[in-house]
């Protein structure tokens, strides 16, 4: 049973296309990327599968319909919907209270241990803490607790790259063991590319792309090719093609390597360079139309 | 299906069969706690009221011995108004407290939360939205009376070892004070008073500023007055009435409550009994309650929908 499946998802708010049509399935144990623009509709998408608006089409999270059966799916499914929505008044003894007292998943201990690795009190106030801080906090809350599925809406925004790279370092070690699933949405995509198993980028409420971090390595192939050889290589169709100190860098999909080979240097386009390939095209029709 | 993936999970399943019980009750109580946490003022507010009003009693002792030998030439009857007035006034102070800490706790109650987006945390945790409002609407109808009753039966209990103190030093008669006081039954009746009159019968009130704290985006208590006034001119335009006001703003302050005491009486004393059957059959207590019992209703559905302003 896949842990998120959803058919033909829609929703609009008033005369806003939000999704449209969202086809979408995530087998357990895979760290799925979410990319898109601004306003693509990725939050409304994981809005719809924490139940937190109600939506048509088909969608089943762990079996059950998010909407009608969300107090009984958030035992199973976690999330850090954005940075510093912990209460600011609360003490972090207090948070650990409540959880331990309304979660039957949690456990208390496991977030005291990854607490003590941090420079945060328990006697500590959420308002007195960093915003770093607070997504420490709100990590430790979330790892100790035994989910199915975590959902990350843009966790590390606005942080320093040094908590960025510890937040998903610990996501990944202290949480990962491949019985979980992630689903994640960030701007920051060269920060999550090497943990993801799988991409997904939507755009306009659009699926434009979705596929594992293995076929995107076999599927798609940036070229760098000196300015004699870039008729050649246009040939072959690229699907994006930009200047690099003086090189041109194109993007194939779906086009043999070897004899892309012959050339020029190839190698794997980072989620990035895909992404501004796929959607930057997709943006630049929309204003050209 | 590979085996090493049917392993896991299996494994998956194991682990997952055991988690730890958790009380139907327990995401109640702890929602309570939750807002005991986040409105410390409740506690506080009341008690800095409370220590206010004592020491200003303190210095009014002062005066004991002039009021003693003023009253001593009065009949009976009026001593006892005038050695009750201080603890009158005590329960009277914390009982206008009390129904300015509903109003204002009731107006935030749903709002705070979408307005600090910390309803995304609450909402990721298996709390229903009906076990929040309920905690929320449970702080009005028990914890917060409940907890002015405690605080004025405190400070009634500071104010008369202070009494029979300073009736001792000035060599008068302590053992008529506690007999004219009565004071455990003044208790009885204050509770009483208290959970009909300041819990059960402007709750109704309290559930219409719960369910405007849930919508309004600002402003709440605005926007929980307006209809109200709104109404309330129509009426007069239409039928020259102004029932719909007094409704309303009598309810809030606990007045014309099918209790035993009129409206503008203390309702202590050693003559008031209890009749909580009268108050219990009166059809404007349940019609209240339905109204309530909607106002939650609709307040549990829009928490659903809502999400940070």
């Amino acid at each position: 049973m896949p842990v998120i499946e959803a058919h033909g998802l829609r929703k609009t708010f008033g005369t806003t296309l939000a999704l449209d049509g969202v086809d979408l399935r995530v087998e357990e144990g895979r760290i799925l990327g979410l990319i898109g623009p601004n306003g693509a509709g990725k939050t409304t998408a994981l809005n719809a599968i924490l139940g937190l608006t109600p939506y048509q089409g088909e969608l089943r999270v762990l079996g059950r319909d998010p909407w009608s059966d969300r107090d009984q799916l958030m035992c199973d499914v976690s999330f850090i919907a954005d940075v510093a929505v912990l209460p600011r008044w609360a003490r972090v003894s207090n948070l650990l209270d409540y959880v331990a007292g309304v979660h039957p998943r949690f456990d208390r201990a496991k977030a005291e241990g990854f607490l003590a690795r941090t420079s945060i009190r328990q006697r500590s106030k959420v308002r007195e803490l960093s915003k770093g801080m607070v997504t420490q906090l709100h990590l430790a809350l979330v790892m100790a607790i035994d989910a199915r599925l975590l959902v990350l809406d843009e966790p590390t925004l606005g942080l320093d790259i040094l908590y960025r790279k510890q937040f998903y370092d610990s996501l990944l070690n202290d949480y990962f063991d491949r019985s979980r699933t992630i689903v994640v949405t960030t701007h920051q995509v060269e920060e999550v590319e090497h943990l993801l198993t799988d991409l997904m980028f939507i755009n306009r409420g659009r699926i434009v792309l979705a596929c594992s971090m293995e076929e995107l390595e076999s599927r798609y192939v940036e070229v760098s090719v000196t300015p004699d050889k870039v008729a050649a290589a246009r040939a072959f169709k690229p699907i994006y093609e930009r200047q690099l100190l003086g090189r041109s860098m194109l993007l194939f999909d779906r086009v043999d390597r070897q004899q892309l080979a012959a050339l020029g240097e190839v190698h794997t386009p980072s989620i990035a360079d895909l992404f501004v390939a796929i959607i930057g095209s997709q943006v630049a029709a929309q204003g050209v139309a | 299906m590979n085996t090493q993936s049917n392993a896991m999970s299996e494994s998956f399943e194991a682990q997952r069969a055991a988690p730890a019980v958790l009380t139907a009750t327990q995401p109640l109580y702890w929602s309570v706690r939750r807002e005991l946490w986040e409105n410390r003022w409740i506690i506080v507010g009341q008690l800095i009221v409370a220590a206010v009003y004592l020491f200003g009693y303190l210095i009014s002792l002062a005066h004991l011995r002039n009021l003693m030998v003023h009253l001593s030439v009065q009949d009976p009857m009026h001593q006892l108004d005038a050695i009750a007035a201080p603890y009158d006034i005590a329960a009277g102070l914390m009982m206008v407290t009390l129904i300015l800490m509903s109003l204002f706790y009731a107006a935030d109650a749903l709002h705070g939360e979408r307005r600090d987006r910390s309803i995304l945390f609450w909402k990721s945790l298996p709390v229903s939205d009906l076990t929040t409002v309920l905690a929320k609407a449970g702080i009005l109808l028990v914890v917060l009376p409940l907890l002015t009753f405690a605080v004025t039966v405190a400070m009634q209990a500071i104010m008369l070892v202070l009494n029979s103190v300073a009736l001792a030093a000035n060599g008068m008669s302590v053992a008529s004070l506690w007999s004219e006081l009565s004071i455990f039954s003044r208790w009885g009746q204050l509770l009483y008073h208290l959970v009909t009159a300041h819990a059960l019968w402007p709750f109704p009130v309290f559930c219409w500023l719960l369910l405007v704290s849930g919508w309004a985006r600002r402003a709440t208590l605005l926007w929980a007055v307006l209809p109200v006034i709104v109404l309330t001119g129509v009426e007069k335009l239409v039928f020259n009435t102004s029932y719909f006001m007094e409704v309303v703003a009598v309810r809030l302050i606990g007045g014309g409550a099918p209790t035993d005491f009129s409206a503008g009486m203390m309702p202590f004393g050693p003559m008031a009994h209890l009749t909580p059957f009268r108050f219990l059959g009166a059809p404007s207590l349940w019609v209240g309650f339905i109204f309530a019992a909607a106002c939650l209703a609709v307040a549990v559905r829009l928490r659903r929908y809502q999400g940070p302003i």
